[in-house]
């Protein structure tokens, strides 16, 4: 920023140092070259006095030197003329006796950025290459890659590149690292500089003698070289495994990600450093540094996408602490959330339901969210903080709260009764926009349990002359005609109230809209409007899975130890409840409508007898046809394929589930090559599984279900449906024998038992 | 590869600005202040990006540091060598504040002109770089009559002072070359932070402690210290040592100039110290104190539905001493209740009377939980000692060992 009076500050220097009497005093001199520094650090124009700056790096005074060099290297590109009047000096200083005057003044004359100086530093950086003092050859290295970004374009030379390959085997080793990084941007449009065997080996031996920034950069480095053999890999893996406990974090870190990227083929090896590393993981997130400790705290964060139980028994350590930023506090709750379990999960609502009062708003709401998410898995616990919650009458509690019940209900539709119980009569302490829509879908959703929803909406209509967001006004809108369809008597005058405001007085187009569309779907009668805005709901079991599946390492651990965790891909915990939710909900009720229509007919029809005989006979000979689980499929793959396919097969099978534990069955279909993807819990009714295999060059999806009222053969049995892709009955058929088997064995098992 | 380093004081003033690379624009500076400035609470702050350049910073003594680079870098890297560079530059200057990074900007420059080169780390060590580092700190001093009483004591150099006095630490390593020789000390302080969680029937639901090693060097030279520690110190669960109380800690990692051969059976470190500061031994223990947490707190809160004010207000106070003080701090919905000493085994008392608008009985949920924060010193939560520390060879003169024991309370909540 420039200041006032920049101009006379200026001059003032320039008189200042063109002074005999002060250019003979020595510190009077440097006193004005360090205000001159000072000026240009401010952001002042100072480029006037080159000249006389260059006049002042003709000194012995080391410090003088350094500083005036700081100047003429910021102002170099700017005065190329005159910068070349101080290349002789500097050259000459190149040439010096002492190799700290050697060394600075390549560095410096290496660092002009303008045009014309290469011809000038080219033989410098080819003697410094040379120079018995490893500070010059430091500096001579880097040198060669700040020519070669001088003049980009320029065809590589391919001496120097051979000079710097072999300065790899420096003595010196920031010689031999630098050596790495010039070659890296020399050779950048070749790909970089290669690794080969030999260096790579080179590299390694030489990594004890580093120092810990050096370490965490070859490990980088090292990251492109490929051992050839498994016996190779695992000696390098054993070389590398004293730095996995190494103090610095950096080379910690950098050391966790060679790893996981040298044993992509070897997922027990990469599980092992995992637990190796987590002791250094977990002090990095207590370190005294507090950007040390949120770093640590993300990467923690990718650990557990594939190792959710590593970190349970330290959920201690995630707890917040008093004075830590809020930025921190929301990765701690995050992490919390998803290292629940069994043991931990009560002193973990403890400690999330303290932070629920907390002083700051956007603290307690994300707590609040929490503890909802946790609710998905752990119910009533849940249930109960939420409510004691909306007791205190406090503005931003009970929205996140009512929020977080919406969020909950849709996930675990048990919930439903103790969510309208609740919600009833804390409509007066809601003031917010999204707390609003929250309450409005409850009311909407759930009216027929609450006994008040009628009057919560009339107190609506009657303040919609102040209400400013068209999402609530839309939000009252679908509630009310919702409400209307199952309390037709209360709501048929409010609703006619409500749309005759909608149509006539209201000046936003998207809220008319809606009310005109609303008004003319009514207008087509009662059981139309019934079964366009009442249609089933899709099952939350397909996408959010209780009990959530382990990803497999590699797809986060290129990225390990990158900004990229750091940078909040993932979602904030309000962020995902608030915002997205209602849109969801809204795109989630219009898709079922279609899907629902796609399912059902081939359910009905494809259940045959004729069917269900072939297969019986051929169910001996299905053993030749082998099972694969092949690449893993992501849930939302999944979850698309499920939905685009028509149902191949469904049959009872005449088992009830197994009463074993999920991760028991889960083992079990492993065995068999059956991929499970997503389980309800164990006392869900209806209980639902979903797995997926291949055999014989297609893709089989099934869904295990029992206990759902509309399928009557469910009930109390297993009805499996089949899908695939492509289509080969063989294929269904061998699926169906293994399946069967499984069940038959874990029932008898658990019966046994 | 770091682009730029740059360090900005709380109100965005350009302390030092130093381009590596040549490939980011000036004006990097000003969007970043910008940037950060502009943050709500629930943003992560330490990593920003803008455009393609990714800003990474630490805070420390009240300044932004800043590294902006435009690779994807690793950011334990960055952030450790930003801590760095300010363990450094408090190193060299004395103290980290506003005003010794204003007062020593040359001397920062040079010191970054020497760690980094074209955006690459070369070294930080300071062994090496005092060998490049040529301008001398300038200290501040501020007049204070403190200072003038302690005049004899430290002038004269009497061998009675046997307490180090607290500025001691902050002056700067490269003391005066002209001064013969300054002051031979060094200091060896163990440094624990507790965070703690006491529930309301007062059982300890939570405790951690983090603690390290430090030392302070201010020994010209130096070639070996051995610093012995309790010799029933260990490590994990499984491992016991001797028949007395164990000092036990889980995890334990040293710096890498650490020699360990002596550890195994006689609890000695060996090292080398460079000059400066240095942490030589991080450790950490989880949820068995070997003693019962510091304080304890017995809280009563009692409610009277009596007159109703409009306004939260602070209406009477009653304190065990003068030197105390207590204020309410609306903003925070706090009270915060000052106590300049607290002898040990001593019990304060406060009774605060809080008029609240509106009070119901759910409002009690939301009293507490009551945070404190203090630094005991002489006190280490794990039972860590240093049985001895041997400079070797003996140094000349006066070359003074301080050992130091301090306990910080990190976080130390107590719910009501």
């Amino acid at each position: 920023m420039p200041y006032f009076g920049s101009e006379e500050t200026v001059k003032d220097l320039k008189r200042a140092l063109s002074n005999p009497n002060v250019q003979t005093d020595r510190l009077r001199y440097r006193n004005y070259i360090i205000r001159v520094i000072r000026s240009m650090t401010q952001g002042l124009d100072v480029s006037s006095l080159f000249m006389d700056m260059v006049k002042a790096s003709a000194t012995v005074d080391i410090v003088q030197k350094k500083l005036v060099y700081l100047y003429m290297v910021t102002y170099a590109s700017r005065k190329p003329d005159l910068a070349l009047l101080a290349i002789n000096t500097l050259r000459k200083d190149c040439a010096d006796p002492n190799p700290m005057v050697r060394g600075l003044a390549l560095r410096n004359m290496c660092n002009f950025r303008m045009p014309g100086i290469t011809e000038y530093i080219q033989q410098p950086i080819l003697s410094g290459l040379r120079d018995k003092a490893s500070y010059v050859r430091r500096v001579a290295v880097l040198g060669c890659a700040k020519m070669h970004s001088l003049q980009p374009n320029t065809e590589i030379d391919p001496s120097m590149v051979n000079e710097l390959y072999s300065l790899l085997r420096d003595p010196d080793p920031v010689v031999m690292v630098n050596s790495l990084r010039a070659l890296e941007e020399i050779l950048r449009d070749e790909g970089g500089v290669v690794i080969n065997k030999p260096i790579a080996h080179h590299l390694l031996n030489r990594l004890k003698d580093l120092d810990s920034w050096a370490q965490s950069e070859v490990l980088t480095f090292l990251l492109r070289y490929r051992p050839r053999s498994n016996d190779e890999l695992f000696d390098i893996l054993s070389l590398l495994d004293d730095f996995l406990h190494s103090a610095h974090a950096p080379v910690m870190a950098a050391t966790l990600r060679l790893f996981l990227h040298l044993a992509t083929a070897h997922p027990a090896v990469q599980a092992d450093a995992l637990l190796r590393v987590h002791g250094p993981l977990l002090a990095t997130c207590g370190s005294a540094s507090r950007e040390l400790r949120f770093a640590g705290l993300c990467h923690v964060q990718q650990v557990l996408r594939s190792q959710p139980a590593l970190y349970g028994n330290h959920y201690k350590r995630f707890f917040c602490g008093y004075s830590e930023p809020g930025y921190i506090k929301f990765r701690k709750m995050e992490i919390l959330v998803e290292l629940v379990n069994d043991e931990n999960v009560a002193l973990v609502l403890e400690e999330l339901k303290s932070y629920c009062t907390d002083v700051s708003t956007e603290l307690a709401q994300a707590a609040i969210a929490a503890i909802g998410r946790i609710g998905r898995t752990y119910n009533e616990k849940c249930l109960d903080i939420l409510t004691g919650l909306l007791a205190l009458k406090q503005e931003h509690i009970a929205s996140a709260v009512i929020q977080t019940f919406r969020d909950l209900v849709w996930f675990c539709p048990k919930s439903s009764v103790a969510v309208c119980k609740a919600v009833e009569g804390c409509d007066e302490s809601l003031q917010d926009d999204e707390g609003k829509q929250a309450l409005l879908w409850l009311l909407g959703e759930y009216g027929e349990q609450i006994s008040g929803a009628p009057y919560v909406l009339e107190g609506f209509i009657d303040s919609l002359k102040v209400e400013l967001c068209s999402v609530v006004k839309m939000e009252l809108l679908t509630a009310a005609v919702k409400l209307f369809l199952c309390r037709p008597a209360e709501m048929q005058d409010i609703l006619g109230r409500l749309l005759h405001y909608c149509i006539e007085e209201e000046s936003d187009m998207c809220v008319r809209d809606r009310a005109l569309m609303y008004y003319r779907l009514l207008q087509s009668g009662v059981d139309e409007t019934r079964k366009v805005l009442l249609g089933p709901k899709s099952d939350p079991s397909m996408t959010v899975l209780t009990g959530r599946p382990e990803e497999p390492v590699n797809i986060w651990a290129s990225s390990f130890n990158t900004l990229g965790p750091l940078c909040g891909t993932v979602a904030c915990l309000e962020n995902t409840s608030a915002e997205n939710s209602v849109q969801q909900l809204h795109s989630a009720e219009e898709k079922d409508g279609a899907e629902e229509f796609k399912l059902s007919p081939p359910e009905q029809t494809l259940r045959t007898e004729a069917i269900e005989e072939e297969l019986s006979c051929i169910a001996d000979a299905a053993e030749e046809l082998n099972l694969t689980m092949g690449p893993p499929l992501s849930h939302e793959a999944f979850e698309r394929l499920w939905l685009e396919l028509q149902v191949a097969h469904q049959q009872a099978l005449g088992i009830p589930r197994p009463a074993e534990t999920l991760e028991t069955l889960q083992a079990a279909f492993q065995l068999v090559k059956i991929q499970t993807l997503a389980f309800t819990r164990t006392d869900a009714v209806p209980w639902k599984a979903y797995m997926y295999s291949r055999a014989g060059g297609t893709l089989i999806l099934a869904e295990l279900l029992q206990g759902a009222p509309e399928e009557s053969e469910s009930i109390g049995n297993l009805l499996v449906s089949v899908k695939q892709q492509p289509e080969n009955q063989q294929a269904i058929r061998s699926f169906f024998s293994v399946l069967t088997n499984v069940l038959q064995t874990l029932s008898s098992h658990g019966s046994q038992n | 590869m770091i682009s730029q380093v740059f360090i900005l004081s709380s109100k965005g003033d350009h302390l030092i600005y130093k381009d590596f690379r040549g490939e980011a624009d000036k004006d990097a500076v000003s969007v970043f202040f910008e940037m950060v400035t502009a943050l709500s609470g629930d943003q992560p702050p330490v990593v920003m990006s803008h455009k393609d350049l990714n800003f990474i910073h630490v805070r420390q003594g009240g300044l932004y540091w800043v590294a902006s680079t435009k690779t994807n870098a690793s950011p334990f890297t960055v952030i450790e060598f930003l801590n760095r560079l300010a363990a450094l530059t408090k190193d060299y200057c004395g103290s980290l504040c506003e005003k010794s990074v204003r007062m020593n900007f040359a001397l920062i420059y040079e010191l970054l002109d020497e760690m980094v080169d074209y955006g690459y780390i070369q070294t930080t060590s300071t062994d090496i770089l005092k060998n490049f580092i040529q301008t001398e700190a300038v200290t501040s001093k501020p007049f204070s009559l403190f200072d003038l009483s302690n005049v004899g004591l430290f002038g004269a150099e009497t061998q009675q002072s046997k307490v180090a006095p607290s500025t001691a630490a902050t002056r700067p390593i490269m003391s005066h070359r002209s001064e013969q020789g300054g002051k031979n000390e060094i200091f060896v302080d163990v440094v624990e932070r507790l965070s703690v969680v006491i529930g309301s029937n007062g059982v300890l639901m939570k405790a951690d402690v983090e603690g390290e090693i430090r030392v302070k060097c201010y020994l010209p030279t130096c070639s070996e210290m051995r610093i012995g520690l309790n010799e029933e110190f260990s490590i994990g669960r499984s491992q016991l040592r001797g028949y007395g109380t164990a000092v036990r800690v889980d995890e334990c990692s040293f710096h890498q100039a650490v020699k360990l051969d002596e550890f195994d059976t006689y609890r000695i470190l060996k090292v080398c110290p460079s000059q400066g500061e240095q942490t030589l031994m991080q450790y950490q223990l989880s949820d068995e104190l070997p003693c019962a947490p510091p304080f304890r707190l017995f809280p009563t809160v009692e409610k009277d539905y009596g007159s109703r004010y409009t306004d939260c207000d602070l209406l009477s106070q009653e304190l065990s001493s003068p030197d105390q003080t207590a204020e309410l701090q609306l903003k925070n919905k706090a009270i915060l209740w000052s106590i300049p000493r607290f002898p040990g085994g001593a019990q304060l008392s406060a009774l605060f009377k809080v008029e609240v608008p509106s009070l119901s009985s759910a409002s009690l949920l939301e009293v507490g939980p009551v945070s404190m924060s203090f630094e005991l010193p002489k006190q280490t939560c794990t039972g860590l000692q240093i049985r001895f520390l041997r400079l070797s060879p003996t140094q000349p003169g006066m070359s003074q060992r301080w050992v130091r024991y301090v306990t910080h309370s990190d976080s130390y909540t107590i719910r009501i």
